[in-house]
């Protein structure tokens, strides 16, 4: 039986066998080698698309050095986010305070790159020092002309998700700044994409497809005056809904834009997503091209992904993430190549998640909350996993063990959103799960690197 | 065009940093930690510092990287972090089992002012502590130093620690690597070995970070310097300490402390650095240089003699950690080569007279920073106004390379974007002929790539 820590015991679950009780929504032990980041973290990977804006991390070089161009989230025009920004607090600035190093850091980027806005994110140490960030951003902003805002990510004042709170306080500064008279009246907002490895031009083309006008993406491929002239759509369809729920909400109540919750992953869930859109403006030409659209990329794909399901039939996966609605989308997909899932769990789940996750779930499935290396790693052992999806951290433990895996995080290489990402994530599944490395792995040969012979 | 909005004019900036060529203390606490056999770091700070150098350890060494954290709160802020710390010690003995926990400091519990000395004897006197095991700490505020910094940080914290002398003579020599890949404390493991020589290598990732595949997840591989031999360098005849950024605190330290006296050299990176580090353990255990080791020597002086003419005159950039920057720019200048753009961000008064008494009169021009301000974007705008034929960094150069259509070399940490680095080492003579190796290849791939047809060429 794999050993866990006392105070976790209640975020760990087995199907079948315990009575269903997860705990969630704590704060981590001390002491446990957690897989979760912190406040600064969640504002910067939401923010941080948005390519024509100035990303400034005030605070010791650390913060700016590891958020680094590190999530492969691409634009097709400026590229400003993937410059690395800080304003290097030094023990000086500990003792006499920082303002006057974020206000001249501010003016000398301002000045060297003429951004459309700045996002100013406040790291762990100036909320312990008490720099005024809000007014040096005002100043700023008045002198220079442009929205500078500040980023209230302390690291230590929460969890990723207060982080995501507070990077969508800063978009809703900017939401609103520009005109919408020439936004059409079939028009969405993308929420919660972060066009990593270019899926945010995928979702854009389906939409483009069925006559949808996307007004903005908040915030992959993002740019400021879009986002400005958001308030305009008729619509907020959502994805990473950890990130972007609060947004969403305000927008309701302060423009009166309706959301829906959608997921583009999988078949299936992209299917449902873009049928939701249309279903939203109930326009007939606009649903009879989605029939059209779904009905020749399901075809398609199910047709693509034929020879990948019959050799992964019957294979089990664990499943770790950051936000647990993308595990049921993982889910899906992995039952639609013929998987099963053995483990999953997620970082920052509800009750709700979780109750969903156990209801999508076989009997016997292990399922986890804030998990780390070591259950992670003794429950896919105790499974008999083939494949792992996770991220950074886990790969390497999943490819030590013996086991594929798939990156559905910052590091995925290739589209995995929408039809053609199904079959992408199909082939990366298939070419982990069955490369032939796995011939010389000590966990298939039962032999060590050392004995052979 | 990546970088295109960089300006060729160069201002003095008073504030500002643009991609940087340094990183904070605590990962190179945590770096350094992981030397040590069965340790578990841990950082006492919030959760995102933990899961960055985590993240980031991955990424260069594509390896699990085990690391706790006192996951600080708004409330752990106001009142310290004591009560995190203690309760992070009870936990992590009890669940993860480690032999150390080393703990380091972040910016976070510096500025609130946790006393980690007090903290930690309380927690001997609670019996948090195991019989038989251990506590460590080095203080590592990340706006103070760089990466480098915190390594040296827990290095030498390590001495403080666990170094002891009992008046018992050992023959045996301790050697202290600055921040060097696994691969390259295995070298001078090897090395050491094939010169008969018996030696504690502290720290030592050679195991840790770059460990065989064996089916099931090693929360301590098998690699790390133990905590005996730690013991035992108090007793030991002499410290010879690689690299003067990384290791003279810990050296100095185990002067004070021991008495044991040390050698400062370099870096053993090229052939004049290696020979002095040869000489120098010869010296030290009483030695000769094996015919081996020399015929080591012979090989590398060779593939030089034999590609002279590619190395001559060819411009360069470096950047990255002072400790490599000094041995490689001596390196490059013994190939005739012209470092022109030498940058660091880690911060120390004797980087630029030293890179200086290297380049004398052969590069007397060269732009040498470090510090505050000395980072990429200051590099680039150097190349823009005075190109070079090679670019030797990090993973971040390749921005620099690719918009200005330099070949470039990858050395230092992080590299995130191939492997090697942690694999085939850079000290030592086969380190210099692996440099060698990848240099050439860069400058003739580029040569091959730009030649017009009538004078593309076979033989080279």
């Amino acid at each position: 039986m794999v050993k866990v820590l006392a105070q976790r015991e209640k975020q760990v679950f087995r199907k079948g066998e315990d009575t269903f009780n997860i705990g969630c929504e704590r704060n981590s032990v001390a002491g446990s080698v957690s897989q979760r980041a912190c406040v600064f973290c969640g504002s910067r990977v939401v923010l941080y698309p948005i390519a024509d804006a100035l990303h400034l991390i005030h605070g010791p070089i650390g913060c700016a050095a590891y958020t680094w161009d590190i999530r492969g989230a691409l634009s097709s025009g400026p590229k400003l986010h993937r410059l690395s920004f800080s304003t290097d607090i030094q023990e000086k600035n500990v003792i006499y305070g920082g303002e006057k190093k974020l206000y001249n850091s501010l003016i000398e980027l301002i000045d060297i790159y003429h951004p459309k806005a700045a996002f100013v994110y406040a790291t762990c140490i100036v909320g312990i020092i008490g720099d005024d960030v809000d007014a040096v951003c005002k100043r700023v902003a008045g002198e220079k002309g442009i929205p500078v805002l500040p980023v209230h990510s302390e690291g230590f004042k929460g969890t990723k998700k207060d982080g995501y709170r507070a990077a969508c306080e800063a978009l809703l500064k900017i939401i609103g700044r520009e005109a919408t008279d020439k936004v059409p009246e079939f028009s969405i907002n993308i929420l919660g994409d972060f066009n990593i490895a270019g899926e945010t031009w995928v979702i854009r083309d389906y939409y483009r497809r069925m006559g949808v006008e996307v007004v903005s993406v908040m915030t992959g491929d993002g740019r400021v005056a879009d986002i400005g002239r958001s308030h305009g759509a008729s619509l907020n369809v959502i994805q990473c809904s950890g990130s972007m729920m609060y947004l969403a909400k305000k927008m309701k109540e302060k423009y009166g834009i309706p959301y829906i919750r959608v997921s583009y992953f999988g078949i299936e869930d992209t299917s449902e997503a873009l049928f939701a859109v249309a279903r939203f403006f109930n326009d007939t030409e606009i649903l009879e091209r989605t029939g059209l659209l779904v009905e020749s990329e399901v075809e398609r794909v199910n047709r693509q992904i034929q020879r990948y399901r019959k050799k992964l039939k019957g294979r089990k996966a664990t499943i770790y993430v950051g936000g647990a609605f993308k595990a049921f989308s993982l889910i899906k997909a992995l039952h639609l190549l013929g998987m099963e899932v053995a483990v999953v769990g997620s970082q920052t789940g509800n009750i709700d998640d979780y109750t969903r996750l156990k209801d999508m779930c076989l009997p016997g499935t292990i399922i986890l909350d804030d998990s780390n290396p070591v259950e992670l790693a003794n429950f896919s052992l105790e499974k008999e996993v083939d494949l792992f999806i996770g991220g950074v951290k886990e790969r390497p433990l999943a490819y030590k063990l013996g086991i594929g895996f798939c990156d559905h995080n910052h590091e995925r290489k290739q589209i995995l959103a929408g039809y053609e990402g199904m079959v992408n994530f199909a082939k990366e599944v298939y070419s982990s799960v069955m490369s032939p490395v796995w011939r010389f792995s000590p966990r298939k040969t039962g032999r060590m690197a050392n004995d052979i012979g | 065009m990546l970088l295109r909005h960089t300006p060729s004019e160069i201002k003095e900036r008073n504030a500002l940093t643009i991609n940087p060529a340094k990183t904070c203390q605590p990962i190179g606490a945590m770096y350094a930690a992981l030397g040590i056999h069965g340790c578990l770091p841990h950082s006492h700070g919030s959760q995102g510092c933990c899961a960055y150098h985590r993240s980031t350890l991955t990424r260069h060494f594509k390896e699990p990287v085990m690391a706790a954290t006192s996951s600080f709160t708004e409330g752990a802020s106001v009142f310290g972090g004591q009560a995190n710390l203690l309760q992070a010690i009870n936990n992590m003995f009890t669940v993860y089992t480690p032999e150390v926990i080393a703990v380091h400091t972040t910016c976070l519990s510096e500025t609130i002012g946790d006393d980690i000395n007090q903290i930690i004897r309380k927690a001997y006197e609670d019996g948090k502590v195991p019989e038989g095991k251990h506590v460590i700490h080095c203080n590592t505020p990340s706006y103070v130093g760089s990466h480098v910094t915190g390594y040296a940080n827990m290095v030498a914290g390590m001495v403080k620690y666990f170094s002891e002398s009992t008046g018992r003579y050992r023959d045996q020599i301790n050697i202290i690597p600055g921040w060097i890949e696994p691969s390259d404390m295995r070298e001078i493991k090897r090395i050491a070995k094939e010169m008969g020589v018996k030696i504690i290598l502290f720290p030592d990732t050679s195991d840790v970070l770059d460990a065989p595949q064996k089916g099931k997840h090693m929360f301590y591989p098998e690699g790390g310097v133990t905590i005996p031999d730690l013991r035992s360098t108090g007793d030991s005849k002499l410290t010879i300490a690689l690299g003067p950024f990384g290791t003279e605190s810990a050296a100095a330290l185990l002067d004070t402390k021991c008495k044991v006296k040390y050698e400062l050299l370099d870096l053993p990176i090229g052939i004049s650095a290696t020979d002095r580090f040869i000489s120098g353990l010869s010296r030290a255990a009483c030695v000769e240089v094996p015919v081996s080791i020399t015929a080591e020597r012979g090989r590398a002086v060779d593939i030089i003699t034999d590609m002279q003419q590619y190395f001559y005159n060819k411009k360069v950039a470096l950047f990255g950690d002072p400790d490599q920057l000094m041995a490689l720019t001596e390196f490059l200048v013994d190939l005739e080569m012209k470092p022109i753009h030498i940058i660091s961000g880690t911060p120390g008064k004797q980087f630029v007279p030293r890179i200086r008494n290297i380049l004398k009169d052969k590069v007397p021009n060269a732009n040498v920073r470090n510090g505050a301000n000395a980072d990429l974007f200051l590099l680039h705008q150097l190349i823009k106004n005075e190109p070079v034929d090679l670019l030797v960094g990090n993973t971040y150069g390749k921005y620099i390379a690719r918009d200005e259509d330099i070949p470039f070399v990858r050395m230092g940490f992080p590299i995130l974007d191939r492997i090697g680095h942690s694999y085939f080492p850079t000290v030592g003579y086969s380190g210099a002929m692996r440099l060698l190796e990848t240099i050439l290849s860069a400058l003739m791939d580029r040569q091959d790539r730009d030649a017009p047809e009538e004078s593309f060429e076979l033989v080279m």
